[in-house]
């Protein structure tokens, strides 16, 4: 074993670790808007929902020392969040997609806001998992340094797959999402149905927020978040509002996101920030290639306004 | 309404025919203004409650919001000089709203306008007229602005891609291309810290409008509004973008070419905002770097939203906002409280002005139509 590292299968490794490490808070926020988009609503201030998770989970572990409090403590604001969302969206002629921006614009403020005196403090980290103990190299047991909630997210993608199909809420949200008519003549108030799946997602995503500034990057600061919360959004359509699709759909967007930091540690400089668009650019192929204008998309919840 | 409403003899009885289309031109006019407004007052009131929850006096604060955006000529100018992107970032919203698009990506277009007008600019600052300068430096950058967000348009119609979602995805790619461009291709070897193009010649910039410190920009936008409004209003452009804006399948039907105008509209918005980079460029910056990306395509949404996709209200309240961009350094100096505060503040006049969408059309007062009943 040199010491000098392990040439160019550094790069699938970075690529490896990288999907693992960056993709947690797309499962989170992901699985949370296939939940909210299953009961007819869009939300997209989950943008908005994460930073402020992660602002709020950054600041309840330095104030209370431990970061399990900080991700229920994100949770709970995520909540609030995704119930003000719903309740606002229940009015006749509110537009779902426009009041998600305004509510990614106030999370963020209201996120800048608060978190101002946190930007300095450090807090304890999320722990993780090492995996890696069977090799030597430290590259190696770094890649596979797993934090506990990417677990947990995979886990909750399994349960909701099995949910929507076999547990009775399940099929509740799928008939909200489908017919408004059909909800209400089987006596289910699909008001309250969607009010509960917007907060539900909200909270989901301020676990992908408290991942970020808890575990990786693991600090709180203005541009922790580089549109994770509206590229799962994205990403959603793409997985077919399948949470196993969610699921791979984010490790797919952590390895492009690592991409660039992988190539660029064993010295490919060139085009670097180009890299750094490798996630939209394919977001944005993925979306173009799987849309039609003529259909509507295979899966996609028939009260939803996006796909209209 | 019903068929009685529109009956001729039973639509002049209760008032007399000539002052009754005065009613019904005012109270249709009102409505947006009286329901907006007061969404403004309780946006207002709730922010204050927020200030006050933080244990500052909202009074203080709104004051100050007064004297930095407004109370004085100079800080009206500063207001002023901030409303000039808003202007024409808000364009980008409100054209394509007519046509019942959303489009957010209004800052990529913007970033990508104001590399194109420095890219431009540098083979020919030094050896070229200005004007034509200039000239050509807005036309690189609406061309590309114009394709930035026309991409999403056309990918709308044609592929049937939601264009929210992708005009923010073209957003984020623009941003990493300018961040490319900037640390790359066109980076001045003599900015250190901050990587940027060569700086443009102090000769070639966008001046001042004569006899105030405010730059050329703010009649850009105020001219791209009126110029927007013209289109809407009076062009039969315009009039087949409303109706398929109305009714997408109604439009297909009555032959009218809805491709052809959603690419077109969403280009043209795209060119307003690349406009906007390239005054960014031209008159403030000097060269293109990551100031670009400042967040005026952000605030321009809320503009077009408050201005209810209206290109002659987005004036207004482009100044408006602009005052309180402008007065966010002041609030910060003097009561301690985060440079946030401003976009605190505009989120929650963005969510109550939507939300208040919900009133129009309850209040019989606005709508002639349920006169006739009562009367």
């Amino acid at each position: 074993m040199e010491e000098t590292g392990i040439g160019i299968w550094g790069v699938p490794l970075a690529i490896f670790a990288g999907a693992i490490r960056v993709s947690t808070p797309f499962i989170f926020v992901s699985l949370g808007e296939t939940i909210t988009e299953r009961s007819g609503r869009i939300n997209l201030g989950l943008e908005g929902t994460l930073v402020f998770g992660a602002m709020t989970a950054y600041a309840v572990a330095v104030i209370t020392g431990s970061p399990t409090f900080g991700v229920l403590a994100a949770m709970m604001a995520g909540a609030i969040f995704g119930l003000i969302h719903g309740w606002i969206c229940k009015f006749p002629k509110v537009n779902d997609i426009a009041i998600g921006i305004a509510m990614m614009q106030f999370g963020l403020g209201m996120a800048f806001f608060l978190g101002k005196s946190f930007i300095q403090p450090v807090a304890p980290k999320l722990p993780s998992i090492a995996l890696g103990g069977w090799s030597n190299m430290p590259q190696v047991q770094a890649a596979l340094n797993i934090n506990v909630l990417f677990f947990i997210g995979a886990a909750l993608a399994l349960f909701l797959f099995w949910a929507f199909k076999n547990m009775r809420i399940g099929l509740i949200l799928r008939v909200v999402g489908d017919s408004t008519d059909a909800a209400r003549a089987m006596g289910i108030d699909p008001d309250r149905v969607r009010l509960l799946a917007t907060a539900a997602g909200g909270s989901l995503a301020a676990i992908g927020g408290a991942y970020l500034s808890l575990y990786y990057p693991g600090s709180w600061n203005e541009g922790i978040s580089s549109g994770q919360g509206l590229m799962a959004v994205a990403l959603v359509i793409f997985a077919r509002w399948n949470p196993i699709g969610c699921f791979l759909a984010a490790l797919l967007f952590g390895g492009a996101g690592a991409l660039g930091p992988a190539l660029q540690s064993v010295g490919v400089t060139q085009g670097y920030y180009l890299f750094y668009a490798a996630p939209y650019v394919l977001t944005l192929i993925i979306l173009v290639a799987t849309s039609s204008p003529t259909r509507s998309l295979a899966g996609a919840p028939g009260a939803l306004s996006l796909t209209k | 309404m019903t068929i009685e409403a529109n009956d001729p003899v039973l639509s002049i009885v209760g008032k007399p025919a000539s002052l009754r289309p005065v009613l019904e031109w005012t109270a249709r006019r009102a409505e947006p203004v009286v329901i907006g407004l007061t969404a403004i007052l309780i946006g207002l009131a709730i922010f204050s409650l927020f200030i006050l929850a933080v244990g500052k006096s909202p009074a203080t604060l709104f004051q100050l919001m007064y004297t930095g955006g407004f109370a004085s000529w100079f800080s009206v100018q500063n207001s002023l000089s901030r409303a000039a992107p808003l202007l024409l970032t808000a364009l980008c919203v409100a054209l394509p709203a007519r046509l019942g698009l959303v489009i957010i990506g209004g800052e990529g277009a913007v970033v990508l306008g104001g590399v194109a007008a420095a890219a431009m600019a540098l083979p020919l600052a030094g050896t070229a007229p200005v004007f034509l300068t200039l000239v050509l430096m807005a036309m690189a950058a609406m061309v590309v602005g114009g394709i930035w967000i026309g991409l999403a348009g056309f990918l709308r119609h044609y592929r049937g891609v939601n264009e929210t979602i992708s005009s923010l995805l073209l957003s984020y790619i623009a941003i990493a291309l300018m961040n490319q461009f900037v640390e790359g291709l066109l980076r001045d070897p003599a900015s250190l810290n901050k990587p940027s193009t060569r700086p443009l010649p102090a000769e070639y910039m966008l001046g001042n409008i004569p006899g105030m410190d405010v730059h050329w920009g703010l009649v850009i936008g105020i001219l791209a509004c009126i110029v927007s409004w013209i289109v809407i209003e009076a062009t039969s452009y315009g009039f087949a973008a409303r109706i398929a804006g109305g009714n997408v399948r109604a439009a297909q039907i009555q032959g009218l070419p809805v491709g052809k105008l959603i690419a077109g509209f969403t280009a043209l918005a795209g060119s307003f905002a690349g406009l906007a980079g390239m005054i960014e460029v031209a008159a403030v910056q000097g060269s293109a770097n990551a100031s670009l990306a400042a967040g005026y395509g952000y605030t321009g949404i809320l503009v077009a939203f408050l201005a209810r996709h209206n290109p002659l209200a987005i004036i207004p309240v482009a100044i408006l906002l602009g005052g309180i961009d402008a007065s966010g350094g002041l609030i910060q100096r003097r009561m301690g409280l985060p440079d946030a505060t401003v976009l605190v503040l505009q989120g929650t006049l963005f969510i109550v002005i939507l939300f208040c969408e919900t009133f129009y059309g309850r209040f019989k007062i606005f709508n002639p139509d349920l006169w006739k009943r009562t009367l």
